[in-house]
């Protein structure tokens, strides 16, 4: 009862800390942070495109290690794996939120810089394909039969981390063969240091939401595992009785 | 027995049943024909354009085909209860899943050797590049196809709207692979850039997914 108890503060402290966070960053990204010189205002959206990109660049990780530890201890020790397993599922919806963020705020910035909603450029179509591979993995989930959806999920993550740096330098050969003709490039090398505090603010904000919103999932995954063999405790418990 | 023997047992099963009720091969390759004949319609195409769509639409229509092709290959099993004796059996689950891919390998393989006439002759095709290639690009393609495809019809095997579920998880894993036989069989046909890269990519894509398909087989075959 205590440890829940210090559970919820340190999870209220910190999504406190979080929404300043975001706060700070909104404020920094659009009232300090000066106007972008070609693009103008528009630019400012780049202050959460950029984060959530990177961010959903790194969540695919930690679901891919989760997984692979589930698959090492699911022998040994089927409550560790239980949690590890978990983690996979938080961090995949996670990516997925993030690399949906970051595909819709690319796409509102497609539409007013280059004129088009959308062009099969590198790094546009990475991201769709790695978007493509996390919703087929929540899919997976969703329609394999109780009892083996954990492994065959951990399964199709292993597949997943092997088929990103394919995926990635496939679709780099694609475009060097064909070059867009729209692309006119994201940011050049490096940003105006007066942009870096905006930036490095979303950063951290938008990073700390992730952390929360994965620990939140990964709790609310937790209680319903537990809730599960409870259930499957009492039905057994219930044939015992009828064996009397 | 050793490990290549009993791969060549089950293959030699699975090619058995084939042959008995020519079920699969017989739906596959009307089912692409089928699709080839949609996109004849839906594009007319002349012979210059049909050399920049071909590549792209032979493997669309193979791909779907084999989708029909590899649910059927694991249900198979399913009768009589077939795949639990499968499981408790001491030959190793690997050659299982080998023999069975390599089952489909000639399935297909055979799909695309009786539908590539028909195809020249809709599409009015002849290739511009180096055509022999097509003799390496083909069955590297196609075993990337069934390797993945026989995993994922195993894993989607004990699941609901296992016919749906196939394609949606097989897809996005295969799209390198896609992109890669489509641009080597493009590039063949138009004999505008060297397809050296793409049948690079598509080795190095087979080695890595059939090693890891090797090596993860058995925890799919025995997840409960």
């Amino acid at each position: 009862m205590r440890r829940s108890r210090i559970y919820s503060t340190v999870g209220l402290v910190w999504l406190v800390l979080t929404l300043a966070a975001i706060a700070h960053g909104t404020r920094l990204a659009l009232v300090v942070a000066p106007t972008e010189a070609t693009m103008g205002n528009v630019q400012r959206i780049f202050y959460y495109h950029v984060p959530t990109s990177m961010l959903s660049l790194l969540f695919p990780y930690v679901n891919f290690v989760a997984s692979a530890f589930y698959l090492g201890c699911r022998r040994r020790d089927p409550m560790r794996a239980l949690t590890a397993d978990a983690v996979a599922i938080a961090a995949a919806e996670v990516t997925v939120v993030y690399s949906s963020i970051s595909l819709l705020t690319g796409m509102l910035w497609g539409r007013a810089a280059w004129g088009i909603w959308w062009t099969w450029d590198a790094r546009l179509t990475s991201m769709l394909l790695l978007w493509l591979l996390y919703v087929s993995y929540l899919m997976l989930r969703k329609l394999s039969a109780t009892g083996q959806t954990q492994t065959l999920a951990a399964v199709l993550s292993v597949f997943a981390a092997i088929d990103v740096p394919i995926v990635f330098m496939s679709i780099r050969w694609w475009r060097t063969q064909h070059p867009a003709p729209v692309f006119f490039g994201g940011p050049d090398t490096g940003i105006d240091p007066s942009m870096m505090p905006a930036f490095v603010w979303n950063i951290v904000g938008w990073a700390m939401w992730g952390v929360f919103l994965l620990v939140f999932r990964y709790a609310l995954e937790r209680r319903r595992q537990e809730r599960e063999q409870e259930a499957a405790l009492k039905s057994i418990e219930g044939t015992l009785e009828i064996a009397q | 027995m050793s490990y290549f023997g009993h791969v060549f047992t089950h293959l030699r099963k699975d090619l058995q049943l084939e042959w008995r009720s020519r079920d699969s091969v017989v739906g596959m390759l009307f089912f692409a024909l089928l699709v080839v004949i949609i996109f004849s319609l839906a594009f007319d195409p002349t012979a210059a354009v049909s050399r920049q769509i071909a590549g792209g639409i032979l493997w669309v229509a193979l791909l779907f085909a084999s989708f029909t092709a590899l649910n059927q290959s694991w249900t198979r099993e399913q009768r009589n209860r077939v795949l639990d004796a499968q499981r408790m059996s001491p030959s190793p689950a690997s050659a299982l899943f080998l023999g069975k891919a390599l089952a489909n390998l000639i399935f297909v393989s055979f799909v695309e050797l009786v539908l590539a006439p028909f195809f020249l002759i809709f599409y009015n095709l002849h290739a511009l590049g180096q055509g022999w290639m097509l003799a390496v690009v083909m069955p590297l393609g196609t075993w990337a196809l069934v390797c993945n495809g026989t995993f994922f019809a195993a894993m989607s095997l004990r699941t609901r709207y296992r016919e749906v579920l196939l394609p949606l998880i097989m897809v996005p894993i295969s799209l390198p692979a896609l992109l890669g036989m489509m641009q080597a069989t493009t590039a063949i046909l138009t004999g505008e850039s060297d397809p050296g890269i793409w049948i690079r990519l598509l080795v190095a894509y087979n080695i890595a997914f059939t090693t890891v398909c090797l090596l993860l087989f058995e925890t799919v075959l025995s997840a409960e």
